[in-house]
This record gives C-alpha cells, structure tokens and sequence, in this order.
C-alpha cells in the first residue's frame, strides 16, 4: 500500500525529450489509467515508475521514499506485461513461486499464497502446466497471479489486454477491476483503448507526445475536457469540430448557422460537439447533409458534412434511422454541452 | 498437411544436385570406403603384398594400451575444448549482451578468430608460447612457472586445448548470442521486477533457456575437438612430447602415414567414422527436435 508521487519528470535518449516535465500524484489504493495514442510515453513512464528505464530529471516517491535510483527488486512493485513475460521453462506454479523463492520466503508460505491466488484467478487446474500449454486468457491470468503473490505495493500494467480478443478483453476487464478494488493495491495501468481506461481507471492521465494533456476522473475528462486532444479522444464517437466565430453568447458556423454557446470569448475559436449532445430538432440551427448510416442497433451513428461545407459532422440518435444519402437532417444543441477550444492553442476556453 | 504438387518428371533436378553427387562420392563416399576396406587388410613390412584379415587390425586395436591411452586423452581434450571454448563463448556472449555501445565493433572483433585456418592459429599460439622466444613464458618466469611445452607433457596438452579452444570460442559465441537475443526481453525485466539479481537473472532464467544452443554447441564443439583439431596439433607439438598430445585423429596420421601402418591407421579411421556418426544421430535425434523445457 503506497501513493507515489511524480515530480517534473523528464525522460530523454540523447537530445531527443520523449516525456515533458510530467506531474502527478497518485493516492493510496488508487487505480490510475495512463492513456494516450502510440509513441505517447506512456509505455515509457510506467517503466520509469518500474525501474526498466532510468529517470533523465525529476523524481519518483512510491510511499514517500525516492525510488530514482532503485533497482526494480528493490521498489516493491510487481508488473503484468503485455507479452505476459512468463519464464517459459518453468510452470505455472513455479512461475507465480518464483518471485517469493528469490526473497525467501518458508516453502509452505510460497505454497499457500500460490493456491490462494490461483483460487482468486480461477487456474487452480493448470498450476503443474507449462505456459505454452495455456491459452491466451490463461496467461494472462498467471501473468496477474505472478503479480499478486508477491503483495506488492504498486502493480503496474503494461497494456496487458492487447493481445486478446474483444470478448475476452472486456471480461478480464472486468476482472482486473474487482481484482483491484478486492486487493487495494495501488495501480498504474496503460492502454491506448479510451474505453478500457474509461471504465477502469478512478482518474486517467491523457498523454499526447510526452506532454499530460489532462489528469482527471473519467467524467471530469469527459464533461470538461483540457484541450482538443482530450476531447477528440476520449468518447466515441469521438467529439465533431468546428471552426465558428464567437460573438457574446453566439457562435455562426461556417454555413451561417448561429448558435447559442456560453458567453466566452470574441472571435475565431473551436467548438465542440459530442454526437450524443446533438438533439434532433426539426427547426434546429445545425443542419447535416447524410453521407453514411452505421446501424447499431440501440442507436445509428449519421455520418455526414455540415450542410453546403466541407465540415465532418457525426450524430448519434437513439433507435433506427434510415434516412437517405444526401438528405438534411436538422439538430440543435444545449449551450451547456457545447465546448470551446482556443483554434491555436487547442485548450479549452476558460468558462 | 501440405498438397504436393506434381510437376512433369524432368531430368533438371537430377542435373543440378549431380554435382554436389558427385563431389559427396568422390571425396566422402570413395575414401570412407577405401578405408573400411584397407581396415581389413594387413600389409607387409615392404609393401609387397597385403592379406585379408577380416577383424584383426580392430582386435590389435583394442589390445593395444597405446590406443586406448589415446583414446581416453582424446575424451579429456575434447571435453576440456569443447568446456573452455563454450564457457568463454557464454561469458562473453553475456556481456556482450550489455553492452551498449560500441557493440558491433566488439562483436566483430570477437567474431575474427572463427576465420582463422587451425595451423596459422597453431603457429600464432607457437609463437606467444615458444620456450625461449615466446611472450608467455617470459611472464610465466615472474610467476614461477618454466613454460617448455617441448618437454613437459601437460603444458603441451594445456597450450594445444587453448589454442584450439581459442579458435573455437568465435563461433560458440555467435551462437550463445543469437540465443540470447532471441529470449524476450520482457522475460527477463519480469525476473528483474521478481528480485532476480544479474547472476540469478543468468543461472535461473537465461541459462535454462538457451539449453538448446547448448545442447547443439557440444556436440559441435566435441566433433571439432575430435576432428578439425588437427592442424593445430600438427603446427603447434605434432603429437608430442612423447604421445602425450596424440588425440585420436593425429594418431591415425601418424600410424598410417609416418608409421606406414596402413591397415591399421584405417581401423582408427573407421571406429573414428563411427564415432561421427554417432554424435550426428543424436545431435539430430535431440537438437532438431529441440530440447524440451
């Protein structure tokens, strides 16, 4: 059980700045996502918390102790690797005890704490195979059982779900979360899958090229998002732009349409809708020409152009839709739901 | 199971292996059988006339303490070669491993001795250790050691498993390192996460997995000490002082063609084919199927 504390963390090979002066705490027992698109950082940063890779500047404290200079044995920590990284050699009970011999521990402990986390994980039968015998989803258990024997302080996830299918992926998602929430344990998990670290993480750490966009609860990152970045990647579908110039409490679009937005800002700037904050209305101010339905059963997504411009616009309405290609269908949009970004910049207007 | 496909019969595929056929029968095929028919024949002192002895050069052979003697040497200095040359291959794969920069150039380096012909390297490591001319002796003095392998028997077997072992540690190495490149290296950072320190990293996780390539490299490594050896023993003590560095290989050079024991020389020869092919069988028995772990 720790917090860990990260200060103006800097990571560089050669000249090259790969994470920008990174910040952020992370309270004891929480379980934090660390999300961003490939070649972000985050992969990079869970491994400086781990020890994998030094630390350039700055400072990690797990439970109030500088760990810079560690090595990974000694952090206290236990990682579950998107490859699993089991010893191939060795079994599955050897895998999971092999951690515990290193530090000593009386055989019958090891035993104990082996069975006990092969109950939890539900691999009791498969303790004597070796790894190559194993599915996907089983690896990955004993990958996660590798971890929790050790009862470490911190558990760090390395985009452990990557590898499997989706139906698999959703329900070992699942699992990890009451895993977490049963242990306690302080996590740090990364993934480059927004509803993964939608539905999993207590906050969620948005990186976009070694910079935090944004550190935030799910819902704050959705309700407020930062910046475009945040905005365009958490939600899916994902957020629609447009450039409009504002005027007190009025938004016109580049078709002309005007729009009721918060009282913000003069001049050029980016609104924001969400294709689930745009409400069907007959005589709404947005109207959109339809390129293409996706049926989804439980609602359709219209993709389509803000009308007479070249302007992506997806909605997303509830039940079926059918409309035809090319046919105007008009929507409005509460002022509390719209978001305003600074075109330059690309942060969010201050409200 | 994959479909064969019939192409229409061709002399082409006869044409393009025959000379590969050809050179297998006459350097490999001929001779081999040359010598297990000269291995039945006795010849006379003058070379006049021969007879048809069936087992006898065999029976002699094995009554004979002085092949035995070389039998039992040659065990030790191949086991001693192939040991040394695969210890360092592995220690320095090991380290090569971590080096971060500069690693080709090590790499290289280290790969050199491989292209090296055995009796330039036997003339190189004659040279460094010649009892009045040579480097090491010059040290050896300071530590107390005279160094004449002409004379002392178990300097000139120590000097021959270096040199040889020396040649051999290049090629042990590419193999140890490709192995060692091979296992993720995720595997081991979990082991680094679990506690393991470097040597026990090593030993538990790395050594058991490259088992494999040891396995192979043995049996490489005692074939080259059996066979390819030669040359270097020829440059460095042809055999002596006295037998005490006649391995098996040199002794059926010398038997056959300083001693002119013809019939005899060709008996070793075939248990020595034997041999050959044995360690073959298993190394494709075992090695190809992988060792399992």
């Amino acid at each position: 059980m720790a917090d860990i504390q990260l200060t103006d963390l800097v990571k560089s090979y050669g000249p090259t700045e790969v994470l920008h002066h990174v910040e952020g705490g992370i309270k004891d027992g929480e379980f934090i996502v660390i999300v961003g698109p490939s070649g972000c950082g985050k992969s990079t940063l869970l491994r400086m918390v781990a020890g994998l890779e030094s630390v350039t500047s700055g400072e990690i404290r797990i439970g109030g102790n500088r760990v810079n200079e560690l090595e990974p044995s000694a952090r206290d920590i236990a990682m579950v690797f998107q490859n699993y990284a089991l010893y191939p050699h060795m079994s599955v009970r050897q895998n999971m005890a092999y951690g515990l011999k290193i530090r000593k521990l009386p055989k019958d402990e090891i035993n104990r704490r082996v069975e006990e986390a092969a109950e939890i994980l539900e691999i009791k039968q498969y303790l004597d195979r070796k790894p190559r015998q194993l599915s996907g989803g089983q690896r990955q258990r004993v990958a996660m059982g590798r971890a929790i024997v050790r009862d470490p302080q911190v558990f760090l996830f390395d985009e452990p779900l990557s590898n499997l299918d989706a139906k698999l992926r959703v329900q070992m998602r699942l699992e990890i979360r009451k895993l977490q929430q049963r242990l306690g344990v302080t996590s740090i998990y990364v993934t480059h899958d927004q509803v993964e670290a939608m539905t999993l993480g207590d906050r969620l750490m948005v990186l976009n090229g070694g910079y935090v966009e944004q550190f935030g609860t799910p819902i704050e990152l959705y309700d407020r998002p930062a910046s475009v970045f945040v905005a365009g990647f958490i939600g899916s579908p994902a957020m629609n732009f447009l450039p409009a110039d504002l005027n007190g409490g009025r938004a016109t679009l580049p078709d002309g349409a005007v729009l009721a937005v918060p009282p913000r800002h003069t001049g050029a700037a980016t609104l924001g809708l969400r294709p689930e904050h745009l409400a069907d209305d007959p005589a709404g101010p947005i109207a959109l020409e339809v390129d293409l339905l996706e049926q989804l059963g439980a609602n359709t997504l219209i993709h389509g152009r803000l009308q007479g411009t070249e302007h992506a616009l997806t909605a997303s309405v509830p039940g079926h839709a059918c409309d035809s290609i090319g046919s105007i269908r008009r929507f409005s949009a509460t002022p509390a739901l719209t978001h305003l970004f600074d075109t330059a910049s690309g942060k969010r207007l201050a409200d | 199971m994959l479909k064969r496909v019939h192409f229409p019969t061709s002399a082409l595929p006869y044409l393009l292996v025959a000379p590969q056929i050809a050179i297998t029968l006459v350097f490999f095929i001929w001779p081999a059988s040359q010598a297990m028919y000269q291995s039945f024949l006795i010849e006379d002192a003058f070379g006049l006339g021969t007879e048809f002895v069936w087992f006898e050069n065999f029976e002699i052979l094995w009554s004979d303490s002085h092949y035995l003697a070389s039998f039992q040497r040659t065990a030790v200095f191949s086991l001693l070669v192939a040991g040394l040359s695969m210890g360092v291959a592995l220690l320095l794969a090991g380290f090569a491993q971590r080096v971060v920069r500069g690693a080709m150039f090590y790499r290289t380096l280290l790969i050199w001795p491989y292209a090296v012909a055995p009796v330039l390297a036997g003339a190189l490591w004659v040279f460094m250790f010649n009892p009045t001319l040579g480097i090491f002796p010059y040290f050896l003095e300071f530590a107390g050691i005279t160094w004449n392998h002409y004379l002392n028997g178990t300097q000139a077997m120590a000097l021959v498993i270096l040199a040889a072992a020396w040649k051999q540690v290049a090629y042990n190495f590419l193999f140890y390192l490709a192995a060692m490149q091979s296992i993720p290296n995720s595997v081991i950072e979990a082991a680094a996460i679990d506690g393991a320190g470097p040597a026990r990293r090593f030993w538990t996780i790395i050594f058991p997995l490259i088992s494999p390539t040891t396995f192979f490299l043995l049996v490489i490594n005692m074939v080259y000490a059996f066979f390819e050896t030669f040359g270097i023993i020829h440059a460095v003590t042809q055999g002596g002082p006295g037998t005490s560095t006649t391995i098996l290989v040199y002794k059926v050079f010398n038997d056959g063609f300083v001693g002119l024991d013809l019939g005899g020389s060709a008996a070793q020869s075939v248990v020595l084919m034997v041999l050959v092919i044995a360690m073959t069988v298993v190394q494709f028995r075992f090695v190809e199927r992988k060792v399992a772990y």
